[in-house]
């Protein structure tokens, strides 16, 4: 294949946007007002909209006529290259904006990073996603706070998350032979770099949201190498039921 | 005040209407206009809100990334809707807490289209063209009625809405111009809800109980049967257009009267579905009531901070 | 139902600068960051502004119409102060 490394690196990328955004998708129409409804509903809305600048390209990269679609919704299982954390389900709203804050503080570092990048257009898309980004951010983390340092309900809640979030955390640091490829051309980022900065952020803020920075070492890894919790086949069947039932169609 | 002094306010509150003023919150009113507009626009919010869920339903599962985003905005818009609807509607003294509490105990209605079930993705082409045309024709009305909050938060309903019914038309001729396999899922999926969509415009006009009130204030300023022809004769070319059959044999042109003739309704099914009946009441409630309860612990938890950091600001 | 609900703001939005903040509507939000972050969602989605303000429903202070009469019909008949009282010649074409 054509540029493969470029390709892999970019599907890296883009593939914690397409599951994260199909994981807000799922709450439009059930949060817990309309007013946070249509919040999450907007984060989504980004989150795609990065997810197709991402794929366009890698289907140019590769040019073999495979679109968008083809890329988001008719790989295998074992070929989302999504980190763990942004599969992991809403299993209520502490968990929705602990995913979100957790991921949200890596996502903005490393597009900082992205738009240093030498390759033009993906320096573009980061520089176009930031914006974005820093926005949800600030959405994430105020709702950390709130939640926090709400009620004592509330507090347990977010803490449960935090907790049971936490084992995810570390994979965002880790590089895959792509990542490796891309930083020496001074295309890709070095995220073991990006570590310090993301613990500081987020213990800061867990700090202010009267919340407890987790101490567990042991964290998940696999998502980076296609190898997800069970959670994800279920994901997928749902993104690609059209695909898969009715193959070669355009709709 | 004696009931003479409210009988001349009342005249003089008709007269304003009939010149086109337009009445605002803090105007006096007659309790019958008061309790009507919070009838009719919290019923019109819950609709949105509840009709959030038939398409929700599909989010996950839109055929490509394109319509997903449209898909979503289309249903974030709806939750915008209900907002500016349930926001209008407080400025007649009630709260929105008020209103849901209406909705899950069943003591408000809303549309009764969205009980029936979205089963295949033609449903999302179906529902834009359809229930949204319907929707259009009924709300374009009210960009110009009595009561200046509905009024407003129409105009704007209207301009956001107006990309949602060609969003699913879009979806339809991509269909009806597929596969053999694409077309019958159009088909079948407007087979399923053309009938719904006539039952939408409400009532025959010989059964209809509000009109005539409502014409004056300005809530409709046509009857159902004439949005119900409008709706038919501007659908039917479209149908055709795309090469899919409206399912009624009765469906004539009727060149004399200039519009089509078309078969009878089955008013039978229409009430049984408002009267809870339809395919997926009891899941939509279920849907709306347990949103509302899963949220509360997130609500108590949003103001208990507010207070703290008042607190602290205070201090 | 939760023990406080959050209360309604009133939201205004700037379109573009050089033109004035207008009312667009309300929403309800626990505090005034949360107010402006859903305005930011819920009354700009379509690049309607590029400022927002939000105050508490609570703070305004309205006029009450039945005053209507005394507050603003007196001004009806100042006609003196609108250009069009004062006559002009004919060749004076612009003033």
């Amino acid at each position: 294949m054509k540029n493969e490394n470029l390709y892999n690196y970019l599907l890296g990328i883009a593939d914690n946007s397409l599951i994260l955004g199909q994981r807000m998708g799922e709450l439009c129409g059930h949060g817990p007002s309309l007013e946070t409804d249509i919040a999450c509903t907007n984060i989504s809305l980004d989150l795609f909209g990065q997810v197709r600048s991402y794929f366009q390209y890698a289907g140019k990269i590769v040019g073999d006529g495979r679109t968008e679609d083809d890329i988001a919704m008719l790989r295998k299982e074992r070929d989302y290259k999504n980190v763990l954390l942004v599969e992991q389900p809403n299993t209520n709203f502490a968990f929705t904006i602990g995913r979100q804050f957790l991921f949200d503080v890596y996502h903005l570092i490393f597009l900082a990073e992205l738009q240093k990048s030498n390759d033009l257009t993906l320096s573009a898309i980061a520089n176009k996603c930031i914006k974005e980004v820093s926005y949800h951010v600030r959405f994430s983390s105020d709702w950390v706070k709130r939640l926090g340092d709400g009620t004592e309900e509330s507090k347990a809640k977010m803490q449960e998350a935090i907790d049971a979030l936490w084992t995810y955390t570390d994979e965002l640091f880790h590089q895959t032979e792509a990542d490796v490829a891309m930083v020496a051309k001074g295309i890709g980022v070095d995220v073991t770099k990006l570590k310090e900065d993301y613990y500081l952020r987020v213990g800061e803020l867990l700090k202010e949201a009267t919340l407890h920075v987790p101490e567990s070492k042991w964290f998940q890894k696999g998502g980076k190498e296609g190898i997800h919790t069970e959670h994800l086949g279920y994901l997928l069947s749902d993104l690609q039921y059209m695909q898969r039932t009715y193959p070669n169609m355009e709709w | 005040m004696s009931e003479e002094q409210i009988k001349n306010l009342e005249e003089q509150f008709e007269a304003r209407i009939a010149r086109d003023e337009k009445i605002e919150p803090k105007d006096w009113m007659p309790e019958k206009y008061r309790k009507t507009h919070i009838r009719q626009m919290s019923q019109h919010a819950h609709s949105e809100i509840v009709g959030m869920l038939p398409e929700g339903n599909w989010i996950t599962r839109a055929p490509s990334l394109r319509r997903k985003v449209a898909l979503l905005a289309k249903v974030q818009d709806e939750a915008g809707h209900g907002l500016y609807l349930y926001s209008a509607t407080e400025t007649l003294g009630i709260s929105r807490d008020e209103m849901y509490e209406q909705l899950h105990t069943g003591k408000a209605k809303y549309s009764s289209i969205f009980n029936y079930p979205t089963v295949t993705w033609a449903d999302m082409g179906a529902i834009g063209w359809l229930v949204d045309g319907a929707a259009i024709i009924n709300q374009v009305p009210l960009c110009n009625t009595s009561y200046g909050p509905y009024a407003r938060a129409m105009i704007r309903v209207c301009k956001e809405e107006s990309f949602h019914q060609r969003q699913g038309y879009e979806i339809m001729i991509k269909l009806a111009n597929g596969t053999p396999e694409q077309k019958d899922m159009a088909q079948d999926a407007l087979n399923r809800w053309w009938w719904p969509s006539l039952m939408m415009l409400g009532p025959t006009d010989d059964v209809s109980v509000h009109t005539a009130q409502s014409m004056k204030w300005k809530l409709k300023r046509k009857s159902n049967d004439d949005l119900r022809q409008q709706f038919i004769d501007q659908t039917v070319p479209q149908a055709e257009l795309i090469g899919l059959t409206i399912p009624d044999p009765d469906l004539k042109w009727n060149e004399e009267k200039g519009s089509y003739d078309f078969g009878d309704i089955d008013w039978d099914e229409f009430w049984q579905v408002v009267k809870g009946h339809g395919p997926m009441n009891k899941e939509r409630m279920k849907a709306r009531v347990g949103a509302w309860e899963r949220g509360e612990w997130v609500r108590d938890a949003a103001m208990a901070h507010a207070e703290k950091k008042q607190e602290r600001k205070e201090k | 139902m939760g023990t406080k609900n959050w209360p309604l703001w009133e939201i205004f939005v700037r379109s573009k600068n050089g033109l004035e903040h207008r009312h667009c509507g309300s929403l309800h939000a626990a505090d005034s960051d949360m107010a402006l972050e859903n305005a930011r969602d819920v009354y700009t989605r379509r690049n309607e502004g590029v400022s927002i303000w939000v105050v508490e429903s609570k703070h305004i202070t309205a006029s009450n119409p039945e005053n209507n009469g005394e507050l603003f019909e007196p001004a009806q008949d100042k006609v003196y102060r609108h250009p069009t009282f004062y006559d002009l010649p004919d060749e004076v074409k612009h003033m």
